[in-house]
């Protein structure tokens, strides 16, 4: 761990409600990376062990569908956390994920940041206040898409 | 910053005759016309008033302004209306071909007090045929670009097909516009973002204290989306939305278009959210 990445994780919004004690600890198991474009970050079935602060750039959510190749489910842009399978079993990614662009992240090392919040209640906790509103954030934006907002009454119905 | 108020009803009772004068096809079912009058002209239109336009022997449909008139020369005094062809008035008016006569009722209702954001950053946040209302918006802001901070487009559409002006998104995006495109279905070859709209906002760059949102679209769009600028910090008394209901008169007297407390064809459609806000979740309403 060093001062910089410290820092640089101390300037993203999403950990602002973080403890300078929790801040340090989860450093502890993180490190910068950058995929170029097109890299896949993570492929659906594989293990989860680790997730992603985004910091610059974005990433595609995908989802290979036979016959139609890799579909776009959502994309994710600076500020956001990628990958949430870490934390709960079977510990496997549901989808996958591409560097729509340039992605420049912290990544984060899943497993260890799990052994923590089982050793650690207010650890977990904290990082279950961090996590639960993602899942509700994009749970929220599914259900919005679902409704189909934009479409005209005939293509609703269609 | 005053909040947003009813203006004065100015538009007219009986439609008057327009021509089209062009007829551009934005997508598969939405084209723009500008329209010149044929006698005399009607009150300069606001940006977010709304017209009533007469597809003669079929009916009329409460469309908003879409584009500000170029100043001076023939086209001054012009109406520019992005329309989507969905119910049998719009249907017409989407098939009127250059010179077909038009009815048109108008101006009406409140507008989006483009000056008042003077000063200030300015984030426009639009979903679906919601970007047409904006668009005399972000037209004004540019024309007087050195009162205004940053500027922020942030477009939703249901497909790639669907986003409208997609040369003056570029355009925009050129002149120094914060633009961010998201769409809710990708076709093959779509580079750009997935998902709904608000989602665009915790990334954009902009000053929440000194900011003024403006935000069309359907209403749960606009509900979402106010609600993540109120998560950054914009204040409910400057963020306006554009509420729709069943527009007939435009004056505020048959009462068709009420909301709550509101008239919307004449204390709307562009209405501050800290007061929408309440209306918009009353099932009644």
């Amino acid at each position: 761990m060093t001062d910089d990445l410290v820092s640089r994780v101390a300037r993203l919004p999403f950990f602002a409600e973080l403890t300078p004690a929790h801040l340090g600890e989860l450093c502890a198991v993180a490190r910068p990376g950058s995929y170029p474009a097109g890299e896949r970050v993570f492929a659906e079935g594989d293990v989860a062990d680790r997730f992603w602060l985004i910091e610059a750039g974005s990433a595609a959510l995908d989802l290979r569908v036979p016959g139609r190749g890799d579909q776009v489910i959502e994309t994710l842009t600076a500020g956001s956390v990628l990958g949430w399978s870490w934390l709960h079993a079977p510990y496997r990614w549901q989808f996958g994920a591409v560097a729509r662009e340039r992605l420049d992240t912290i990544e984060f090392d899943g497993v260890s940041v799990r052994e923590r919040c089982e050793a650690d209640q207010a650890f977990g906790y904290a990082m279950l206040r961090l996590f639960l509103p993602v899942v509700t954030e994009r749970l929220h934006a599914t259900r919005l898409r679902l409704l189909d907002l934009y479409a005209t009454p005939a293509e609703a119905a269609s | 910053m005053s909040a947003v108020t009813a203006t004065a009803v100015t538009g007219s009772a009986l439609p008057h005759p327009y021509r089209v004068a062009s007829r551009r096809v934005d997508t598969g079912d939405t084209v723009t016309l500008e329209l010149a009058y044929d006698d005399t002209p009607l009150p300069a239109f606001a940006p977010g008033q709304f017209a009533m336009l007469t597809a003669y022997g079929i009916g009329e449909a409460p469309i908003s302004l879409s584009g500000l008139p170029e100043a001076g020369g023939g086209s001054a005094r012009r109406l520019t209306h992005t329309l989507r062809a969905v119910g049998a008035v719009t249907r017409a008016l989407h098939a009127a071909a250059p010179g077909a006569v038009l009815g048109v009722r108008g101006p009406f209702g409140t507008s989006w007090d483009v000056p008042s954001a003077a000063g200030h950053d300015v984030v426009i946040v639009a979903g679906g045929i919601g970007l047409a209302p904006v668009r005399p918006v972000l037209q004004a802001v540019l024309a007087g670009r050195s009162r205004y901070g940053e500027i922020v487009l942030l477009v939703g559409a249901r497909t790639p097909a669907d986003l409208l002006y997609r040369d003056e998104l570029r355009l925009w995006a050129a002149a120094g516009v914060q633009v961010g495109v998201t769409v809710d279905r990708p076709s093959d070859g779509w580079t750009g973002h997935v998902g709904v709209v608000p989602a665009l906002i915790p990334a954009a760059r902009f000053d929440p204290g000194r900011t003024v949102a403006f935000v069309c679209g359907p209403e749960v769009m606009m509900r979402f989306t106010a609600r993540a600028l109120l998560d950054r910090g914009v204040p409910a008394s400057r963020l306006r939305v554009s509420l729709e209901r069943n527009m007939r008169c435009g004056m505020g007297w048959c009462g068709h278009c009420q909301l709550g407390p509101l008239l919307l064809c004449r204390d709307g459609p562009v209405v501050d959210y800290a007061r929408a806000e309440p209306l918009m979740t009353i099932r009644e309403l």
